[in-house]
């Protein structure tokens, strides 16, 4: 018994010791050793997410030959609808310019500036929708940067390490982004859900939304630019007795096939909670 | 020195879960490889650290997972009590024992999760939520059962051999 007592005391000793020690090295103590651990870690993490994506890919690939045909007749119809109307478009383009140089003055922020990162995992809880990404606060990443793709908006830096980062995406259901309807000329909060879903609430009942309405970030609040691309809206559902109607939202983004992400490393975002009185 | 195996292996299969196993979804469920892990290493006879492995893996998890870390460690070490309870009764079937451990374990792991996220104010809608994922996630951790309790044997006699008798 006490032998038995003594091995347990013993392998607990241990663990603790190497808890503490990994615990030590995450949290940037260790310098270079940490580092090249940590490194190490995350290469191996990424090795195994590069070589599942090419088997998932090669997997996949044979499969979706007649559904991209069919998707490239679609493409070369539109393209060619687009075609004409960048014609139309081309001719707005003077006015623009002169809008642009006065919008210009008033512009405060500057260009962004990006960060490209590769998605090496997914939050392992089913119910979250957070992805990990290989670039951490050796890189200047912080915490509340929003993340992109050339497609549009995908969430911002929820928790950052030395070298690797999570990323809580805008379809996570405790998301919370406040959108503009660019159409309708009126404000929305977009929310995710636990299918992964995204709806918009807190429309005004008198306003008229349709289908196909592009949705962009108002930058309301300072957690995201404004303007970001979040997605279309799909449909809407009003109901008199409410006092806000409601839309759902298809993203431009495909978050499940995510694999490289841009982060906007020069936006600050502004923490209001103080403003909010605490109860 | 052997019983430190279980820190390559918990951070490789917390390294699997992230990268692989979370990406290949049935409905919206997904597999534990951690979880279904410490059942089969728990299960095993004559091992003595199955506590610490569902310790490691439970901080481990809840490091890297947004979900509050105390979800996944109670969740593993609640799978360790019910294996080895359940070691103690039904020893002889050891397969029966490792496929009722994951079944109760997932359960119990979505449940708490659900408990808990809803807590912290996240609206999870209760029969959309067992339907889509936890469904789903206990037939995918049942399919891991069998490979995963096959490797953790082979490990639990690397870890702590059978006595020679002459």
């Amino acid at each position: 018994m006490r032998n038995l007592f003594s091995r347990t005391l013993q392998t607990t000793i241990v663990f603790l010791i190497a808890a503490g020690i990994i615990a030590l090295a995450l949290g940037g103590y260790f310098g270079p050793v940490s580092g090249a651990f940590s490194r190490g870690l995350v290469n191996l993490q990424a090795w195994f997410s590069s070589r599942f994506v090419a088997v998932q890919d090669m997997l996949t690939a044979p499969r979706d030959v007649a559904s991209l045909r069919e998707r490239n007749a679609e493409l070369e119809a539109e393209v060619a609808e687009l075609q004409a109307q960048v014609i139309q478009l081309q001719q707005q383009v003077g006015e623009t310019e002169i809008l642009a140089a006065l919008v210009d003055f008033s512009r405060a922020n500057p260009e962004n500036t990006y960060l490209a990162a590769a998605v090496i995992g997914r939050d392992p809880s089913p119910f979250l929708h957070y992805v990990i990404i290989n670039r951490g606060s050796n890189d200047e990443i912080r915490r509340g940067m929003p993340v992109v793709t050339n497609q549009g908006l995908v969430g911002r830096v929820d928790a950052v390490i030395a070298d690797a980062a999570r990323v809580q995406l805008i379809t996570d259901p405790a998301s919370n982004v406040n959108v503009r309807l660019q159409n309708a000329e009126t404000e929305a909060s977009l929310v995710g859900s636990v299918t992964g879903d995204l709806s918009l609430e807190l429309i005004p009942q008198d306003i008229t939304i349709e289908g196909g309405d592009l949705v962009l970030t108002s930058g309301l609040g300072g957690g995201y630019p404004s303007d970001l691309i979040v997605g279309q809206v799909m449909n809407t559902r009003t109901r008199e007795s409410d006092l806000f109607q409601q839309a759902t939202v298809q993203p431009v983004v495909d978050f499940n096939r995510l694999q490289i992400v841009l982060i906007i490393v020069n936006f600050t975002p502004v923490d209001i909670s103080p403003l909010f009185p605490s109860p | 020195m052997r019983h430190l195996i279980a820190i390559p292996i918990i951070i490789l299969s917390v390294q699997l879960q992230l990268s692989i196993v979370s990406r290949v979804s049935l409905l919206s469920g997904v597999a534990d490889l951690p979880l279904v892990l410490l059942a089969a290493w728990a299960l095993q006879d004559g091992v003595e650290t199955a506590w610490h492995w569902a310790l490691a893996a439970g901080l481990l998890v809840g490091f890297v997972s947004a979900i509050p870390v105390f979800v996944p460690l109670i969740s593993y070490l609640f799978v360790v009590l019910i294996a080895q309870l359940l070691q103690r009764r039904v020893w002889q079937t050891p397969l029966l024992a490792m496929f009722v451990v994951s079944l109760i374990g997932t359960i119990f792991l979505y449940l708490f999760s659900l408990v808990t996220l809803s807590l912290f104010g996240i609206s999870l809608p209760v029969s959309e939520s067992l339907g889509l994922f936890a469904l789903p996630g206990m037939l995918l951790n049942l399919l891991l059962a069998i490979p995963m309790f096959a490797i953790m044997r082979d490990l639990a006699r690397w870890v702590y051999p059978l006595p020679e008798f002459e």
